[in-house]
């Protein structure tokens, strides 16, 4: 049992959490994203990196992040821009290949994930060894925040539609807040190939379709502080494609 | 399988079923009754689904937190970081 200890304890310090942060024109919000994950983070004293994953952004966020970087130190603040706007997917492949930690968490930039829930998700992937943590929206204490009755009742609407047809077995399927085990992601990416919401509903779909166990945490989403959030007719059509696409094919 | 051959397969079962009640196309002579409940089921479960998701997207609207107490506390906590990074030399 003594060895047993000691190895779990080990285990809790070589745990090395990297959080990437992929963004475009977030000049605004990236300063305040990162001093709170710095602020969470030190507050639990889980070891911890984060990647930013600029795609040229012509506000400026690379400046900003270089400032941040002198701030809070080059072992802390990664940079890893890329020259133009490129896929999510790509985003998080690119990020991944300097990661250092085994954990990867990804998140929004623009404040609508807030950093106070990550040590939530960090106990919990512990308690079950999960392979993956996932935010959401629609349980528990989770919610949103900024939503009308319309949003409202189009997100309830497309969500029962995907658990009746896809049956995931997870209650949130389009947000981007989760945690995985970094082998877990770098294999997820690798098979998705769906854009916008789409992707992150294929990478939980795909999860379970490779037997992955996925934990819950509930968060409170609140909806972008700066810039402007958008759910037109085109996000519905593509979101609707995707899964048809998915229903066809997982 | 895909998902959507798990659908085919089990519509196709339940409709081989309806259509071996309704039609008695094994020939077992079934009482009347039981043909006349048969024949019209296909509508009341598409009806009942109906009812069910209707319901339950409306309760899960009608139920869906607002997290006033979030956007608050991430408020206080924007004004908290800016005067802090300032402080740190950030130039915004």
């Amino acid at each position: 049992m003594a060895s047993r200890k000691t190895s779990h304890s080990k285990q809790d310090k070589s745990d090395k959490y990297s959080i990437l942060l992929p963004t475009y024109n977030e000049r605004e919000n990236l300063p305040l994203i990162v001093w709170l994950l710095v602020k969470y983070f030190g507050e639990s004293g889980y070891n911890y990196e984060i990647i930013v994953i600029d795609d040229g952004s012509p506000d400026g966020t690379l400046e900003v992040a270089e400032q941040l970087q002198k701030i809070y130190g080059e072992d802390k603040i990664l940079l890893r821009p890329r020259a133009k706007k490129l896929g999510l997917g790509t985003a998080y492949i690119h990020g991944m290949k300097h990661a250092t930690g085994n954990f990867i968490i990804i998140m929004d930039a623009d404040l609508s994930h807030h950093p106070k829930f990550i040590p939530e998700f960090i106990e919990k992937q512990k308690e079950g060894n999960y392979d993956l943590v996932s935010g959401t929206r629609y349980k528990g204490n989770g919610g949103v925040y900024g939503w009308d009755l319309r949003r409202k009742v189009i997100s309830r609407g497309a969500n029962f539609l995907t658990q009746v047809l896809l049956r995931p077995g997870a209650s949130d399927l389009t947000g981007s807040f989760r945690l995985y085990k970094k082998e877990v992601l770098e294999s997820l990416v690798e098979r998705c190939v769906s854009k916008g919401y789409v992707f992150q509903m294929e990478m939980i779909v795909r999860a379970r379709q490779l037997n992955y166990t996925v934990g819950e945490v509930p968060i409170s989403f609140v909806d972008r502080v700066y810039g402007e959030s958008k759910l037109g007719g085109n996000e519905i059509v593509s979101f609707v494609k995707g899964l048809i696409t998915l229903f066809a094919t997982t | 399988m895909t998902k959507l051959l798990e659908w085919l397969f089990g519509v196709s079962l339940v409709g081989s079923v309806w259509a071996l009640v309704s039609f008695d196309l094994l020939d077992l002579s079934l009482p009347q009754t039981y043909k006349d409940v048969a024949w019209p089921m296909p509508l009341y479960l598409l009806v009942s689904f109906g009812c069910y998701s209707l319901a339950t997207v409306g309760y899960r609207v009608a139920t869906f937190n607002d997290c006033d107490e979030a956007a608050k506390e991430l408020q206080e906590q924007i004004k908290e970081a800016k005067e802090d990074l300032k402080r740190k030399g950030l130039k915004m």
